[in-house]
C-alpha cells in the first residue's frame, strides 16, 4: 500500500548518470551473453563447423532429436529433476514453515544455517562425500539404481527451494493467519485456506529453482551417477571430449530455452501482486 | 453480586501479562488489571502506545495467554481456549483481509469455519454487506478497495459470525481525518443496530470520548480510571488522565476542608472555591494539584467578579476558537479557551490586563 519513496535522486549522485556507465553496462552484457549468442547462432549452421558460418538450417536439431543417446539422457535428466523437485519442495516447504511460523525456539538459527549450509560447502566435497556414503550403503544393502542419484539431487535442491518459500512466508503478514484463527479456523484449516494459498507463489518459484538446479548439475551427478544414468549435462560433457559438433550446440540451445522459460516463470510468480500484505 | 458478574460480557480478574522470565527481568505489559465490561456496551481502552491496551485485547482474543489472573466471557472461563474456540471476533489495525479472496468470500469465511450450511451463509453475508453499505462490491478482490472500503469489509467480516464481543484494535488509525469522523458515526450506529458488545482500542482521546459508553484510561499496564466520557473529561482522577485527555490547566492549591467527593480548596493565587475530589484520595495532604479545563474559564469586565487576574502572554487561533495564555501572579500560566463567534467578537491583545472567572463546579483535585 505504502508508496516507497524512490524519489528523484540528484543526477550528480545517481550512478546512472556517471560518465562511462552505459559503456560498462554494455561491456558486461557482451561478456555475459556473446558466447551464448555464438552458441545459439551456430546451432543453426548448416555445415559441420562451429566457427565458420555457411547457411541457415535446422539440420542439427533434427539430428539431435534422432540421437538415441541424447533422447535417453534427456529422459534421465527430466525424471531425476522432476522427482527431486517434488521431494525437495515438500521438504523445503515444511522447513520454511517450521523456521517462520513457530514461536522462536532454541536452535532456530542453527536450523536455518544447517538448511542453507549446502550452498556454502564446495560442491566437489559434497560430491565425494555423497559418493562414499552411497558406496557404503550399496555395499551394506546391495540395492542399486537411480534412487541414489535422485536422493543426491533432492539433497542439494532443498536449500534452493527453501529460499524463495521462506522469503515469501516472511513477507506474509502474520495477522492474516491470526485473523483466520480468530474467525474460527482450527490450525489445519488456517494452513489450507490461508497460509498455503498465499505461500503458493513462493512454492512454485522454489520448485522451479530446484528443477533448474537439478537439471543443470554436473559435479555431483558425475560422481554419483551409475551406468545408464547419464544426464543431459553429462552427455554433453562426454561428447565435447570427442570434438564439438553443432549437434551439441543444438542440444545446448534447447537446454537454454527450457532454463529461460523456467526463469521467466519464477520471475512472474515472484512479482505476483498478492503480496499477502495490505 | 455473583449474578451481576455472570452477566458481564467480559470480566477481567487481576490479570497480568509479563513478557520474559519474570517481573524483574521481563516487561510487564499488563499489571494486575481488573475490569468489568457490561453486555451491549461500547467500551474503549484508551492510552498511549505501550500502555497495555492492545495486550489486553489480545488476551481476550486468545492470541496471548495471561501470566496471572483470569478472563471470563459471559461468566465462562476463557483460560486454555484457543482463538478459534472463542466467540469473539477482531477487527485488526491493518484489517488483515485475505488478499486471495473476494469481499464476499472474506465475509463468509468465519461462517464456513463454523460449518454453517451454505443456504444459511448467503443471507447473512448479504445482510452484513448491507449493514456496511458494500453490496455493490461483493465480488471485488480486497486489493481493489480503498482504505475506507477495506475497513468496512473488515467490520463486516468480524460481525458476520455474530460474535458475543467485537474487538477493535485501532481500526481507524490508518484512515484520513474526514473518513475517520465518518467511521466513528458508522461504528456507533453498527453497535446500536447489532447490540454486540464492542471493545475499542485507541490512543485518540477525541475518538474515545465521541463513541464510548465507558472509557478505561491506561498507562504502563495499569488502568488509571474507568468512567463514562463526561466523568473522564470533567472529573479526571489522576494528573495523567487529565493531561492525556484534552487541554487542561493545572494549578497549585491547598485543601481547606473536605467532605465526601467534594472539597473546599484555596488556590495559591488566593481564590477559594469548591472542587471535585477523586475517590479514595484521603491522604492527599495540604498541597494539591487543581485542574480546570480552558473552556471553563471566561473573561469578565468587572474586577469584583474576577477569580483570577493576569496579563495575556500569547494568543493562538485555531479556526473554531482562540486560546489565550494568561500569566497570573505567582508565575503560573493559565490557558483560557473561547469559541469563535465571528470576526471582531474578541478584541483582546497580547499584553492586555484581564480578569478571569472560573466556571461553577469546574475545579477538580488530582492525585498523582
Amino acid at each position: 500500500m505504502a508508496e516507497i519513496a524512490t524519489g528523484k535522486m540528484d543526477k550528480s549522485i545517481d550512478l546512472k548518470y556517471q560518465p562511462g556507465f552505459s559503456q560498462i553496462a554494455w561491456l558486461c552484457i557482451v561478456v555475459l551473453y556473446a558466447p551464448i549468442a555464438v552458441l545459439v547462432l551456430f546451432s543453426f549452421n548448416q555445415n559441420r563447423s562451429v566457427t565458420v558460418w555457411t547457411e541457415f538450417s535446422f539440420d542439427w536439431y533434427i539430428k539431435a532429436a534422432q540421437n538415441e543417446g541424447i533422447q535417453h539422457a534427456a529422459w534421465v535428466s527430466l525424471e531425476v529433476a522432476f522427482i527431486a523437485m517434488v521431494i525437495s519442495t515438500i521438504l523445503a516447504t515444511m522447513a520454511a514453515l517450521v523456521t517462520t511460523r513457530t514461536p522462536p525456539y532454541r536452535g532456530l538459527n542453527v536450523a536455518v544455517t544447517v538448511i542453507n549450509q549446502p550452498l556454502m560447502v564446495p560442491e566437489v566435497v559434497t560430491a565425494v562425500a555423497t559418493l562414499i556414503f552411497f558406496a557404503i550403503i550399496k555395499q551394506a544393502t546391495g540395492v542399486t539404481g537411480i534412487g541414489y542419484l535422485i536422493a543426491a539431487h533432492t539433497a542439494f535442491c532443498i536449500p534452493f527451494a527453501y529460499m524463495p518459500i521462506r522469503a515469501r512466508l516472511e513477507d506474509m503478514d502474520l495477522s492474516l493467519e491470526q485473523a483466520a484463527a480468530d474467525l474460527y479456523a482450527p490450525p489445519f484449516k488456517v494452513f489450507r485456506r490461508v497460509t498455503l494459498p498465499l505461500m503458493m507463489p513462493g512454492i512454485m518459484a522454489g520448485a522451479m529453482l530446484a528443477f533448474i538446479v537439478s537439471l543443470d548439475d554436473v559435479i555431483i551427478t558425475l560422481f554419483v551417477a551409475g551406468p545408464g544414468e547419464t544426464t543431459l549435462p553429462l552427455y554433453i560433457l562426454g561428447q565435447i571430449r570427442r570434438g564439438v559438433t553443432p549437434e551439441i550446440n543444438a542440444v545446448s540451445t534447447l537446454f537454454l530455452g527450457i532454463s529461460v522459460i523456467l526463469v521467466t516463470l519464477i520471475f512472474l510468480f515472484g512479482t505476483d501482486k498478492n503480496k499477502g500484505k495490505q | 453480586m455473583s449474578d451481576q458478574t455472570a452477566k458481564a460480557a467480559i470480566d477481567v480478574r487481576n490479570t497480568s501479562k509479563i513478557y520474559g522470565r519474570d517481573r524483574e527481568h521481563g516487561v510487564v505489559a499488563l499489571d494486575q488489571v481488573s475490569l468489568t465490561i457490561e453486555d451491549n456496551e461500547f467500551f474503549t481502552l484508551l492510552g498511549p502506545s505501550g500502555c497495555g491496551k492492545t495486550t489486553l485485547l489480545r488476551l481476550i482474543a486468545g492470541f496471548e495467554q495471561p501470566t496471572h489472573g483470569e478472563i471470563l466471557l459471559f461468566g465462562e472461563h476463557l483460560e486454555g481456549l484457543p482463538p478459534y474456540k472463542r466467540p469473539v471476533n477482531t477487527v485488526f489495525q491493518h484489517y488483515a483481509l485475505f488478499p486471495h479472496m473476494t469481499v464476499a468470500e472474506n465475509i463468509s469465511f468465519g461462517l464456513e469455519m463454523l460449518e454453517k450450511p451454505a443456504a444459511e451463509i448467503k443471507p447473512v453475508v448479504d445482510e452484513v454487506l448491507g449493514l456496511v453499505q458494500m453490496e455493490q462490491l461483493a465480488d471485488r478482490k480486497t486489493d481493489q478497495l480503498s482504505g475506507g472500503q477495506q475497513q468496512r469489509v473488515a467490520l463486516a467480516r468480524a460481525l458476520a459470525p455474530r460474535p458475543k464481543v467485537l474487538l477493535l484494535d485501532e481500526p481507524l488509525s490508518a484512515l484520513d481525518f474526514k473518513l475517520r469522523k465518518e467511521m466513528q458515526v458508522e461504528l456507533k450506529r453498527l453497535q446500536n443496530e447489532t447490540g454486540i458488545t464492542f471493545i475499542f482500542v485507541t490512543h485518540d482521546q477525541e475518538e474515545a470520548l465521541a463513541m464510548s459508553d465507558r472509557v478505561a484510561v491506561m498507562r504502563d499496564g495499569l488502568i488509571l480510571q474507568v468512567g463514562n466520557p463526561s466523568e473522564i473529561y470533567d472529573r479526571p482522577a489522576k494528573r495523567f488522565v487529565a493531561d492525556f485527555i484534552g487541554d487542561i490547566n493545572i494549578l497549585r492549591g491547598s485543601v481547606v476542608s473536605s467532605q465526601g467527593d467534594k472539597a473546599r480548596v484555596r488556590l495559591d493565587t488566593g481564590y477559594e472555591g469548591d472542587a471535585g475530589l477523586p475517590t479514595g484520595s484521603d491522604d492527599l495532604g495540604d498541597a494539591v494539584s487543581v485542574a480546570i479545563r480552558p473552556e471553563q474559564l471566561s473573561f469578565v469586565d468587572d474586577a469584583v467578579e474576577a477569580d483570577l487576574s493576569g496579563s495575556i502572554q500569547h494568543i493562538s487561533y485555531f479556526g473554531s476558537g482562540f486560546d489565550y495564555e494568561v500569566l497570573i501572579p505567582g508565575g503560573e500560566t493559565v490557558t483560557l479557551q473561547l469559541q469563535n463567534r465571528g470576526a471582531g467578537q474578541h478584541d483582546y491583545a497580547i499584553g492586555d490586563e484581564v480578569h478571569i472567572a472560573i466556571g461553577a463546579n469546574s475545579m477538580q483535585i488530582l492525585s498523582d
